[in-house]
């Protein structure tokens, strides 16, 4: 079957490891995506905070695209593109006159048509129902699985998994495996947008989650959106002078982990693009 | 509900809020629970259930302090006070309204000026290529906020791990992007 993907601006930069595992996974299990054709950025943030308006527009060009190309289910990898779009389908649903204006804005026609699945919610259906047979290195590591916001926020418009204390990664990440740690941090926020503009908010911000995961005895956290990813490795250098110390835990995708667990390669999942350093294999 | 027909006639804050996002300030009643998830309340001149407080008074001087308030520009949208609130008050639509009213009434308070510079750089970078080009983003948002030192070590090594891009990509509905921010300019 061939379906739609909705990759989004950080997987073609500064998560090229993400999108990489995403697409790796996706060979190694025969599945083909399509890309939604000349899509466009989501606005993220930026967009909903300084205009409404706009940040509805966005998303709608991408929807009313996979639309017009046939794409009935479109995988979002990057939970902020996939909330944005979620949120966007939703505010379109339930106010008509929007819609109406949103259509005219966009000069196409949008119906909301198109399902949109998050990373997990595509690992669930295409990936979990033939992992036994395909898992040859088991990923024996204790995890911490790490939701952040957009992934299961706005609970009530997403409706995805438990707002407070999420369980479908972890199910994923222990069918590989890993053994999952119960921790509190598992969707608190690692200070999203304001890395660049607010780096000292991300830092601390961060730097409890992962003092939170270390300090249980975590071998890696475990993430599924380029944001969180960021935020944790990236800005490593960061949030360990801001707590005067030095974290190692490594970060992954979810992709990666279960990459490794069928036998692909570091390089292949994009390990090497690390910020810091991943010792498991 | 009747605190509102009661008001009809006035132009406070929170009656400009109930019209344009639906959202009823008067429903608050003071829990905490917003404030104590806020990840960044303690940054915050008023934590989100002050925000609520303020506007339940209906003052000039209190909307005031509202729109020109730090708070507004530092809630990260991270959803965890809609989340939480017993009375499912959706606070975040909230910030994003008095976040663009903050602006058009150019009372934006001076220490959120990096962050909208932030903001602005990104949707410029869209508006011109239709996708996110992160290397221009950063350099247009250097130019913007002045902090030229800035991250300054980090991208060498983005660099190295293939991670940003000395070219942007421009999709082929540009021009229709650039219409699409026209048309929702306000």
């Amino acid at each position: 079957m061939k379906f739609g993907i909705y990759p989004g601006c950080s997987l073609t930069g500064s998560a090229r490891d993400y999108n990489e595992s995403v697409f790796a996974l996706a060979e190694a299990f025969g599945l083909e995506f399509t890309q939604v054709p000349d899509w466009n950025c989501c606005g993220a943030t930026a967009a909903h905070n300084l205009n409404k308006e706009l940040s509805l527009a966005l998303p709608a060009r991408i929807l009313a695209l996979a639309e017009k190309n046939g794409l009935e289910e479109i995988i979002v990898p990057c939970a902020a593109c996939y909330s944005r779009l979620v949120v966007t389908r939703h505010e379109l649903k339930k106010d008509p006159e929007l819609k109406n204006r949103i259509s005219e804005v966009i000069e196409m026609d949008y119906r909301g048509t198109s399902k949109i699945l998050n990373v997990i919610e595509w690992i669930d259906k295409y990936i979990t129902p033939k992992l036994d047979e395909k898992l040859v290195k088991p990923f024996n590591y204790k995890v911490a699985c790490y939701y952040g916001c957009l992934l299961v926020r706005p609970n009530k418009v997403l409706g995805y998994d438990r707002a407070e204390d999420p369980q479908t990664m972890d199910i994923v990440m222990r069918k590989i495996g890993a053994e999952t740690i119960d921790y509190p941090s598992k969707t608190e926020c690692c200070g999203a947008g304001l890395s660049i503009s607010r780096t000292d908010i991300v830092s601390k911000l961060s730097g409890k989650i992962i003092e939170d995961a270390e300090h249980r005895g975590a071998d890696a956290i475990i993430v599924a959106c380029p944001m969180c990813h960021s935020n944790l490795d990236m800005r490593r250098p960061d949030i360990n002078k801001y707590w005067k110390t030095d974290f190692k835990i490594p970060v992954l995708f979810v992709t990666q982990a279960i990459g490794l667990a069928i036998g692909l390669s570091p390089e292949k999942v994009g390990l090497k693009r690390h910020f810091v350093e991943v010792k498991i294999s | 509900m009747a605190h509102s027909e009661h008001h009809t006639e006035n132009n406070s804050l929170a009656s400009n809020i109930e019209k344009s996002v639906e959202v009823k300030a008067q429903k608050c009643y003071q829990c905490g629970k917003c404030s104590a998830g806020c990840p960044v309340a303690d940054e915050m001149d008023f934590p989100p259930s002050m925000v609520m407080r303020l506007l339940q008074t209906e003052t000039p001087e209190n909307d005031e302090k509202i729109l020109r308030s730090h708070s507004i520009w530092l809630c990260v949208t991270c959803e965890m006070c809609l989340s939480r609130c017993p009375m499912e008050i959706d606070i975040p639509s909230m910030m994003d309204f008095l976040r663009q009213k903050s602006r058009s009434e150019k009372k934006v308070n001076k220490k959120a000026k990096n962050i909208i510079a932030f903001h602005k750089s990104f949707l410029n970078s869209i508006r011109f290529t239709g996708r996110l080009y992160e290397l221009g983003l950063i350099l247009d948002y250097k130019r913007q906020s002045l902090n030229m030192t800035q991250d300054i070590s980090l991208a060498p090594k983005m660099i190295s791990r293939g991670k940003l891009h000395f070219i942007p990509t421009i999709i082929k509905g540009t021009a229709q992007i650039g219409r699409i921010f026209k048309k929702t300019s306000n």
